[in-house]
């Protein structure tokens, strides 16, 4: 007998609809769930049962009353505490932002609440999105579900934890080189990077203004291109949001993938990734041949460089991004004799060691003598990778690899940022180049028994026929043993 | 391709970060390793090349010069680690702006 | 103030001056330039604010059309190349009234470039370059408490967001002006482009309009050391601050020292510049595009409709009037001052049946201006129409009204919005030139006064000055003079 919290996002959507259950009780298994498990994986920060009930409720006499219902009505969800959310703490895993309530919902929360969505709690996260751990939350360190002694990946830890421990159907994320993606493949859930533009910024924490993108982290593909519906379109607030028309994800998902060309980014899928996770790849790819995929190999050589062109970039706008945290208007507050030292000692205690390390590096990039040589040959380098990938797509429809290098390391395994920052070799090239990728489970690890993902990237504003591969292949590979976690009740 | 301490401590000014001793040491040996690492981007050839300010192709996204109800100085400073008079209070400023 | 300025004829031949001038104009928008809260002066502290405008984590900007549009026609007026794509950079520094720490402005790619100014200066003109006119946003306000309220004694300050946001060109003139006359001039013209526009209220002494300099003075061929002047807050900063800066160099040159490049505060009180706290390094900007939002490719059609509707400007419209009307350059340039002046002027020429350009103009520039001056913007909103005043005018000429009684009447015309004919009908004002109606009253004059008719036979013409006042007493101060005069001598030649 599954419990209302195991199903997904769109069982439970039907389920309330049609009146079978009611989004009280949804919410009340939800909040049991999480209540149950968070001491020991610790997915939130701020935890919201009385508003997710009082939702709940809102939504009960909506069906009560015949009114129409929006898509995700009664669904919860959890949200990453880097979106912000009008009267709720919004803290971006940072201590500058521990008391900041903002006065106002990010678009992407917006959209979700008038969809019906019940907001069960902000998410953990690395701090300003920055790292591929979790573990630079100044708060606490998420565990992974499959196995506490490791990390869920980040930066979307929590919301991807959260989704894989069965405390939330749902969860949003967001990606810069990696943050859906890769925690979502560490931990074994679907995780989303929409085409850049497509699902607005207004109301995200900025970290990289030309690469952030929110995204669904879900259990199964189909709930992903629920969400994503949801989330994606136009936002007048935000200028760099795309005007196209959003298409109907949910109707193309069972397009199949047969005839499809797919291709194999070489640069990405074999030196530098963890062997374990290139077998359950190869295994993965074999099976989209069977489903009548056209497979082949494509070399993109300046994915090689993906993390070096991140590197320059990201750090360089999350300086800019992160200078208005100066202890003026919100925020915490150290004080100093001027304002330029109560600046600097603000900013000094409420940034965490990794922040600080990529605000140094980004104002180094930017700096006056390092600008053309860092930032502006970074930007330029970026345009050479978006230039293989239109080279790719001539010849194929999607490109693969494996979402993650490794499968979860240990919770202080990795030290040194380098090493940290290679985590995210697969996911970078497609941020970079404003692509549209999905990471989807692809089985287990025989070396640790931990999830490992597999990387579907599409065209630009091709999302329909990533999720119809991502479907096909979810379907084909058949359901994957849950967590450990799963079954403790 | 290393970074100098004075070049460390120089951007720590820029970025209004007041760091340690033990912080700069760091710093100085990560980013220099960083850096290194990041400048083999120098190989590839950008020769004729435009930098991407933007990677989608949108132009001229404007907005109607309407006005749209501000949300009162209450709400303004609610956040606000010191007010004073409606306003938002910081020690003394000492360099005259550029 | 001398007509003839130092700057145009140096005793001094051996020291060349260079000046630029770096005039930013808040936009006479409705709202902000990048968030919907509303422009405007004053008010109460952080009321006309929201996330965007106070830099609030997660926000965006949005670009304002209007502040485009603006933007654009300021640089065609200026005689800019317009260019065909355009970027906003961040330009990143900390001051505690910027919200973001950065201010969204242009750097390589601004709205328009490589522009010219023709400037007068006591009837010779100069040609300004201007290189370049670029927008970005204002900052907010710090008020400094404690100490004498100024920036180096407070105690701590207090910060008002209202004014962040708001929409800003920044106009760079080439280092082309060389003295502090010509300075003033070309900050006078900018001026009334700008009010002929309507892209801003340019009211300096509100801060709509800023004016800083670099002044430079040096041997001819010599490149001088910058010093950057600001403070200077109104038309007549501009020329004070400049001469002494210009004649504070020369000495210290002369005297022979160096000038060190630094910024100098004009002080209006004691009639000096200030060298302010130099800062140990120039600033690093670190400008990159803004990410956040996307270029400007301004449509060739849409060009064009501005260009044809660009009104004649200040310049132009003196030009004309001199050359097509015969007016005198003072008349002109009077005329020019503000386009609703201009207007004005010329809806009453079309209306006159009578009055030729000289004789409209005299009343503008006479008697108009005069009264103007006690009306707040009433050179810029003057509270009559054209054809009221055309009315006003072809009374005088035609001898209906005297020239005072005009005068009066002119005066009631502000304060009431009526036209004269209604105002010269209701006060019972207007001139009597009936020859028989006069006559009566000078017979009448006269044989009350026989002694005063004797003289004046005789020749003695002191006691007519007198008669005409016993006249225009009887008729109550409404006899035309002339007339009244021309009657008297024949009835005693």
């Amino acid at each position: 007998m599954t419990e209302l919290w195991e199903r997904t996002a769109a069982d439970l959507a039907s389920l309330i609809a049609s009146k079978e259950v009611s989004a009280a009780e949804v919410a009340e298994s939800c909040i049991a769930r999480t209540n149950e498990v968070e001491g020991e994986v610790l997915s939130y920060l701020t935890l919201t049962p009385e508003a997710a009930r009082a939702k709940a409720a809102e939504v009960d006499a909506a069906v009560a009353s015949g009114e129409p219902l929006g898509p995700l009505a009664g669904v919860p969800m959890a949200l990453k505490d880097i979106i912000c959310t009008a009267g709720i703490r919004s803290t971006a895993a940072s201590k500058i932002l521990d008391t900041y309530v903002p006065p106002y919902s990010a678009t992407v929360a917006q959209r979700l609440y008038d969809a019906g969505g019940v907001l069960l709690g902000k998410a953990n996260l690395d701090e300003f999105a920055m790292g591929s751990s979790t573990e630079n939350s100044a708060y606490q360190v998420t565990h992974n579900p499959w196995d506490l002694s490791k990390v869920p990946g980040g930066s979307s830890g929590g919301s991807a934890a959260a989704v894989a421990a069965g405390q939330a159907p749902f969860s949003i994320g967001t990606d810069t080189g990696g943050s859906i993606r890769q925690p979502a493949a560490l931990c074994g859930v679907v995780g989303l990077k929409p085409t850049y533009g497509l699902v607005p910024r207004y109301g995200l924490i900025a970290f990289a203004s030309s690469l952030d993108q929110a995204g669904p982290l879900t259990r199964d593909v189909r709930d992903a291109a629920l969400v994503l519906q949801v989330i994606a379109g136009l936002d007048p607030k935000d200028s760099t949001s795309l005007p196209s028309p959003v298409p109907d994800y949910l109707a193309a998902l069972e397009k199949g993938i047969e005839a499809l060309k797919v291709g194999v980014v070489k640069e990405i899928s074999g030196e530098g990734v963890d062997p374990a996770v290139q077998t359950r790849f190869r295994e993965a790819v074999q099976i989209l041949e069977k489903l009548g995929a056209q497979v082949g190999e494509v070399s993109l050589p300046t994915f090689g460089y993906g993390i070096d062109i991140y590197y320059l970039i990201a750090p360089a706008e999350a300086s800019s991004n992160l200078a208005r945290f100066d202890g003026v208007r919100y925020g915490l507050r150290v004080d100093g004799a001027d304002v330029e030292q109560m600046n600097r000692a603000t900013r000094a205690a409420g940034f965490g060691a990794e922040v600080k390390r990529r605000i140094m590096l980004g104002t180094y990039s930017l700096s006056s003598g390092y600008y053309d040589a860092y930032y502006l040959k970074a930007q330029k380098a970026r345009t050479l990778i978006a230039r293989d990938f239109a080279r790719a797509y001539e010849e194929f429809d999607l490109l693969v690899s494996p979402s993650a290098p490794t499968t979860a390391f240990g919770i202080g395994e990795i030290t040194d940022p380098l090493t940290m920052y290679l985590s995210d070799i697969c996911t970078v090239p497609s941020s970079l180049a404003g692509a549209a990728a999905i990471s989807v489970p692809a089985g287990l690890s025989s070396d640790d028994g931990l999830p490992v993902g597999i990387q579907f990237m599409a065209r630009p504003l091709d999302e329909t026929t990533m999720l119809s591969a991502a479907y096909a292949f979810e379907q084909e590979l058949g359901p994957l043993p849950k967590p450990p976690l799963w079954s403790q009740s | 391709m290393g970074i100098g301490r004075q070049q460390v401590e120089h951007v720590a000014k820029l970025a209004r970060l007041a760091l340690t001793e033990e912080e700069l040491d760091l710093f100085e040996e990560q980013l220099s390793r960083i850096l290194e690492h990041a400048n083999t981007v120098t190989n590839l050839d950008t020769e004729g090349v435009e930098p991407t300010s933007h990677s989608m192709p949108l132009m001229n996204v404007l907005r109607p010069d309407e006005v749209i109800p501000s949300i009162g100085s209450e709400a303004a400073l609610a956040n606000a680690p010191a007010a004073e008079d409606g306003h938002f209070r910081v020690p003394r400023i000492l360099d005259d702006e550029s | 103030m001398s007509q003839r300025d130092e700057g145009l004829v140096s005793s001094d031949q051996t020291l060349v001056t260079t000046i630029g001038l770096e005039v930013h104009v808040e936009l006479k928008t409705n709202t902000k330039m990048f968030c919907g809260c509303p422009v405007g002066f004053g008010g109460e502290p952080n009321s006309r604010v929201c996330p965007v405008c106070l830099g609030h984590p997660g926000t965006l900007p949005t670009m304002n059309e209007k502040a485009v549009e603006y933007t654009t026609k300021i640089a065609m007026a200026l005689g800019c190349d317009i260019a065909p794509r355009s970027l906003f950079h961040r330009k990143n520094y900390f001051y505690p009234d910027m919200p973001k720490n950065y201010q969204i402005s242009q750097y390589d790619l601004p709205v328009g470039e490589r522009g010219s100014l023709e400037v007068e200066v006591d009837g010779e003109f100069f040609t300004v370059g201007i290189t370049r006119a670029h927008l970005e946003e204002d900052t907010g306000k710090s008020i400094h408490v404690g100490g004498g309220g100024r920036i180096h004694d407070a105690d701590y300050s207090l910060e008002d967001f209202n004014r962040a946001g708001t929409p800003l060109v920044e106009i760079v003139s080439e280092p082309d002006i060389t003295s502090p006359a010509i300075a003033r001039a070309y900050a006078t013209e900018l001026r009334a482009i700008l009010e002929y526009l309507g892209v801003s209220d340019v009211r300096m002494e509100e801060g709509s309009m800023r004016v800083d300099a670099n002044i430079s003075v040096a041997p001819p061929g010599e490149r001088g050391r910058k010093v950057e002047i600001k403070n200077m807050n109104s038309l007549r900063s501009v020329y004070r601050a400049l001469e002494y800066e210009e004649r504070r160099q020369r000495e210290v040159l002369r005297a022979g020292g160096t000038i060190t490049q630094s910024t100098r505060h004009w002080d209006e009180k004691a009639a000096k510049t200030q060298e302010l706290r130099t800062k140990e390094e120039a600033f690093d900007y670190r400008y990159f595009p803004e990410p956040d939002l996307v270029p400007l490719e301004p449509a060739v059609e849409w060009l064009r409709q501005l260009r044809e509707d660009q009104p004649e400007l200040p310049i132009e419209r003196a030009k004309r009037y001199e050359r097509e009307l015969g007016l005198t350059p003072y008349d002109a340039g009077v005329l020019r001052s503000t386009k609703a002046l201009g207007d004005l002027f010329e809806q009453a020429l079309a209306a006159a049946k009578k009055a030729d350009a000289k004789q409209v103009s005299n009343w503008v520039t006479n008697d108009l201006m005069g009264l103007l001056a006690a009306v707040p913007e009433g050179t810029k909103n003057p509270p009559l129409t054209g054809s009221n005043l055309a009315e006003l005018v072809d009374m005088v000429v035609e001898g209906a009204l005297s020239k005072s009684q005009g005068q009066q009447v002119l005066q009631k015309m502000i304060e009431t919005g009526r036209s004269p004919r209604q105002i010269a009908e209701e006060s019972g004002i207007k001139q009597v030139s009936d020859e028989e109606a006069l006559e009566a009253a000078i017979d009448a004059a006269l044989a009350a006064n026989p002694d005063v008719a004797e003289r004046l036979r005789s020749g003695d013409n002191k006691p007519f000055g007198f008669l005409m006042g016993e006249v225009m007493k009887a008729t109550k101060g409404q006899g035309n003079p002339k007339v009244v005069s021309g009657l008297i001598r024949k009835k005693l030649s």
